[in-house]
């Protein structure tokens, strides 16, 4: 009799966490399923038809998204873009953290101050001083001038969350390479980066997020639309099909997958990551 | 007391061996010096000019900044801004809390539930504002909403509640806030259950054997050992938040009267609408202050409470 | 891994492969645009461009409008604009372009052959780019810019609609105007919308009514400071918005409303007046193709002197006064505002061409704009322009008055004292 009663009382609370969870499911793919219906849909039924499963199925809306809105080049240089931003700052930032966090040298902790302070200061304040010092540096309108502008933007927080990373990792390995006759960039390559995976992938996920969704820099950095990433892309695209929103609808359906699709690869890492100390403990 | 990376710090190294060691950040301090410290120095000087983004700078002291302290739209963005993150750190976390608690039961369903919660900061913030554009259109069409929310609201019996949910100023504000939380949650969401995980089950068995309901394990186990995750949150969230503009762009555009101004924008109007680059540029450093004044105390609060 | 590596170091290979700077083609021009709905025609003419010379015709698209902006300014502070662009700014930003050497004095090509360009082009057009003697702004006195199109501001009303209201003839007047409103809501369609998130139109809509009832003598005396805000022919202006939102013209949510999303709502008949510019010809038929909508100008609140909306030029382009092909960037120019190519460029874009000569079939609506254009006037073609933080907080206020938050007196008072300190301030 008890025990039917704490089973009874397990299943009531799971019910309710269910619910809970389920709504807060709803409302996250609720427009974005609402999105990708209605990119299927036709000008004349989209505002009038509330049905969930429009009757018919309009696939060309992709086609012609895809062809007007030249997202080929775009979704090219995109991932340029991406995996370059990406890797560098992988690179930039497990170096700077690794220093910050176990090598030491005079100025070293004012340094990782003034970096940490940067996040905080606001962006568009600075476009026009920005953009004059890439021009002195002939970095505008190229792809690498975009790049390192990109890493740039994402160096602080990542070395923020290394260095806490680092902070905390055991250094008997690092002391064992050491004996072994490893100099600090063996160190570095050896032992900080392989133990270092589960925040990277925090640090991966982040930045790609960031990168591929960024379009304010892109538009005032690059001129050529041939090295223009997808958000601008997008931006342009819904200028000119604001009035025709089902291609709208396709076009921002288009732009949003493969993110959508690397997150859903990348998943499993993060909370791994994230986990292993990257931001907690 | 000091953590061994601490005490290597301590250890005085050779001039050449400190060299060695400033290599490794040579990278990142050339790439931020070159994009952020210079551009950061011009906006300083900029915000000591007049300047209407072409032609010819006046210098002006700091008169701009002097206008900035009076300058009641201002502080009234501020406000606003401040506004959205309070609805940010109180709702959208413990919306994030309660669910990086729920998921980290041995429930049914737990990575499904994991996968998706993430999914809205995926999305760019103009795929949001667009979307979230459409739900709260308060337009109608033939007598039909075309706003989601209220062909909703109408619909299950409550066209009561109907309402131009952007273009009040009662509701634009919270509205705002309520999107850029629906996006950013996910991220809460995570970090909180990342640190969650990795809190001893060891520990909440203890607590069960000491006789503590569930409770009061949360209060005495859970909250303190998640305060260091609590506090990184919360910065970021304070972060994002108060430069949030995008989402408001494509939200209200130019804005509802004054009502849904944040710094940023006014950093932008300033910049785009009445030309005042110089006074862009002292708003923008002023907002600067701010935020690094903010993000640090609140790290020193998350010292003191780690020793306490 | 190793494939994910060599997938790296591709890309990041590719991406370097783009640096370093190409130094400029001779036989190339740059052009910096914003205006997406015309792009598809643009690109089309660049296209026959390149054939015919051999000249290459780098269009580049910048959207939206606030991006292209900070993108030109800063471009400017960089002295790298491209060959041909164009300014999205009142007046005395262009005449701070020209005399930083940023805009090439076109003047003496328009002149040329018997003033035959100038001759070429509506004069209402070419007068947004030209600076005439004695200019507030100290250009030496010329034309600057070449127009690409025409367009101006007029109401659009949905003929279904108001025979559904059983409205007969378009409201001339404002109390017709008033009344036409009251019918609509009684058969439950919404009145009026427009773009009012967007602040340059709410200013649009405000002055031609403040040039309807004061005239521009005296819209121009307030600029300078000698009539006041407070003076009852502006608080006629402000009561305006306050007497269209009491009787609930205004469509939900138009203090927020991007034009774009204005363009749609009267497109799908959501509303039966709109206040929009020319170009709208071809959004509606994008959008709606079957719309049946007439053109007329604002109703008058005085009926002895004409409503002047804003129009002339719709987008005007300028040559890079620092280009190393000046020469052939004005060529283009000329070839681009010629007859033949201002006849496709409005035909395709259902825009009114710049250049008279270029008759072409135009739609009955787009004629009905086009009779209008006569009545127009527009900010660069005054004498001297409000100080921007006036009017924002003018057009912040309209705003204001229109949710009920201020009454038209408070705002009126308001707009005088910021007003008052900026004269302060320049006088300082």
């Amino acid at each position: 009799m008890r025990l039917n009663r704490y089973i009874l009382q397990d299943i009531c609370k799971n019910t309710v966490l269910h619910i809970f969870l389920l709504t807060v499911t709803i409302s996250c793919l609720f427009p974005i399923f609402w999105m990708v219906r209605s990119s299927l849909m036709t000008n004349q039924t989209i505002f009038v038809d509330h049905s969930f499963f429009p009757g018919q199925l309009n696939w060309q809306n992709y086609a012609e998204a895809w062809v007007k809105g030249r997202f080929g080049i775009y979704f090219f240089n995109s991932i340029i873009y991406t995996v370059s931003v990406v890797t560098g700052i992988v690179v930039v930032s497990s170096m700077a953290a690794f220093a910050f966090s176990r090598l030491y040298f005079p100025g070293r902790d004012l340094i990782f101050y003034i970096f940490v302070a940067a996040m905080m200061i606001p962006l568009p304040g600075s476009f026009v001083p920005l953009f004059v010092m890439m021009n002195k540096l002939h970095l505008v309108n190229t792809r690498i001038g975009y790049i390192l502008c990109m890493i740039n933007v994402g160096l602080s927080l990542s070395i923020l969350l290394l260095k806490t990373f680092f902070d905390k990792m055991p250094s008997d390995l690092e002391d064992a390479a050491r004996i072994d006759g490893c100099n600090r960039w063996q160190i570095w390559w050896h032992v900080a980066l392989p133990l270092a995976r589960p925040a990277l992938a925090v640090i991966v996920i982040y930045n790609s997020l960031n990168v591929w969704n960024e379009f304010i820099l892109a538009n005032l950095l690059l001129n050529d639309k041939t090295l223009m990433p997808l958000q601008t892309g997008l931006m342009a695209f819904n200028g000119a099909f604001q009035v025709d929103y089902p291609v709208l609808m396709a076009g921002l359906t288009m732009t949003a997958i493969p993110i959508v699709v690397v997150y859903l690869m990348m998943q499993k890492h993060i909370v791994k990551g994230l986990s292993s100390g990257a931001v907690v403990g | 007391m000091f953590s061994r990376a601490d005490i290597r710090s301590s250890i005085k190294v050779t001039a050449l061996d400190a060299g060695k060691n400033a290599l490794f950040v040579l990278p990142a301090v050339v790439i931020f010096s070159t994009f952020y410290i210079y551009p950061f120095f011009e906006l300083i000087n900029l915000s000591l000019h007049q300047w209407p983004g072409i032609g010819p700078k006046t210098f002006v002291g700091l008169e701009n900044f002097q206008e900035l302290l009076s300058d009641k739209v201002w502080w009234l963005s501020m406000w606003h801004a401040a506004y959205i993150t309070l609805i940010a750190l109180v709702f959208q976390n413990a919306l994030a809390f309660a669910l990086a608690l729920a998921c980290d039961r041995e429930i049914r369903g737990q990575k499904f539930y994991r996968v998706i919660f993430f999914i809205p900061p995926v999305l760019s913030e103009v795929v949001v504002g667009i979307l979230w554009n459409w739900i709260l259109n308060a337009g109608t069409q033939n007598g039909e909403h075309i706003g989601l929310l209220n062909y909703f609201l109408n619909a299950t019996g409550l066209p009561q509640l109907v309402h131009s949910w952007l273009s009040d100023p009662k509701t634009a504000l919270t509205c705002i806030a309520v999107v850029h939380s629906w996006k950013g949650f996910g991220w809460g969401f995570i970090m909180l259950l990342a640190g969650l995980q990795t809190i001893d089950r060891q520990l909440y068995e203890a607590a069960r054997v000491d006789g503590a309901g569930s409770w009061r394990t949360f209060l005495n186990v859970t909250i303190p050992m998640m305060i260091p995750v609590i506090m990184v949150v919360v910065i970021l969230t304070i972060l994002g938040s108060m430069q949030v503009f995008v989402l408001i762009l494509s939200l209200v555009n130019q804005g509802l009267v004054y009502h849904t101004e944040v710094p940023v924008t006014r950093i932008l109007g300033s910049m785009q609408g009445t030309k005042q680059f110089g006074y862009a540029c002292a708003q923008a450093v002023v907002f600067g202050a701010i935020l690094v004044m903010v993000s640090f105390s609140f790290k020193k609060i998350s010292n003191l409470a780690k020793q306490a | 891994m190793k494939r994910f590596l060599t997938f790296l170091c591709g890309t990041v290979l590719l991406a370097a492969s783009g640096c370093g700077q190409a130094s400029k083609p001779a036989n190339q021009i740059e052009v910096w645009h914003w205006m997406t709905d015309r792009h598809e025609a643009f690109a089309t003419l660049a296209r026959q461009y390149e054939e015919q010379t051999g000249i290459k015709i780098k269009l580049e698209l910048f959207a939206p409008s606030d991006t292209y902006t900070q993108k030109i300014t800063a471009a400017a502070q960089a002295n790298v604009l491209p060959d041909l662009y164009g300014i999205l700014d009142k007046k005395s930003i262009v005449g701070a372009f020209i005399k930083a050497g940023l805009v090439a004095d076109l003047t003496a090509d328009f002149e040329a052959n018997n003033a035959a360009w100038e001759k070429a082009m509506y004069p209402k057009a070419l007068d947004v780019m030209r600076f005439s003697a004695g200019n507030i702004d100290e250009v030496k006195p010329g034309i600057y810019g070449a127009p690409l199109d025409v367009t101006n501001i007029q109401m659009v009303y949905n003929k279904e609609l108001l025979k559904k209201a059983g409205i007969t003839r378009v409201p001339a007047t404002f109390d017709d105007f008033l009344a036409a409103i009251d019918a609509l809501k009684r058969v439950g369609v919404a009145p009026f919308v427009s773009g009012f998130g967007e602040m340059w139109i709410v200013d649009c809509f405000a002055s031609n009514y403040a040039f309807n009832i004061m005239g521009q003598d005296k819209v121009m005396a307030t600029f300078r400071g000698e009539v006041k805000y407070t003076d009852p022919d502006w608080v006629k202006v402000l009561t305006i918005f306050k007497t269209l939102a009491d009787r609930g013209a205004f469509i939900d949510g138009i203090v927020t409303k991007g034009n774009k999303y204005a363009e749609q709502d009267f497109a799908l008949g959501r509303a039966a007046f709109a206040f929009n510019g020319s170009w709208c010809v071809n959004v509606y038929r994008d959008m709606n193709p079957d719309l049946d909508y007439g053109v007329a100008s604002l109703p008058a609140m005085d009926q002895s002197r004409p409503v002047r909306s804003w129009g002339g030029a719709g987008s005007s382009l300028v040559v890079n006064g620092n280009s190393s092909n000046k020469d052939k960037a004005i060529a283009f120019l000329k070839w681009l505002t010629a007859k033949e190519q201002q006849a496709y460029f409005a035909e395709t874009t259902n825009n009114l061409p710049a250049n008279r000569d270029a008759g072409t079939a135009i739609s009955p609506v787009l004629a009905e704009f086009s009779r209008l254009v006569e009545h127009t006037t527009h900010p660069s073609i005054w004498p001297l322009n409000e100080d921007p933080l006036v009017i924002e907080a003018f057009d912040k206020g309209i705003q204001a008055i229109i949710i009920g938050d201020k009454t038209p007196v408070e705002i009126a008072e308001q707009v005088q004292s910021v007003k008052e300190r900026q004269m302060k301030k320049a006088a300082k």
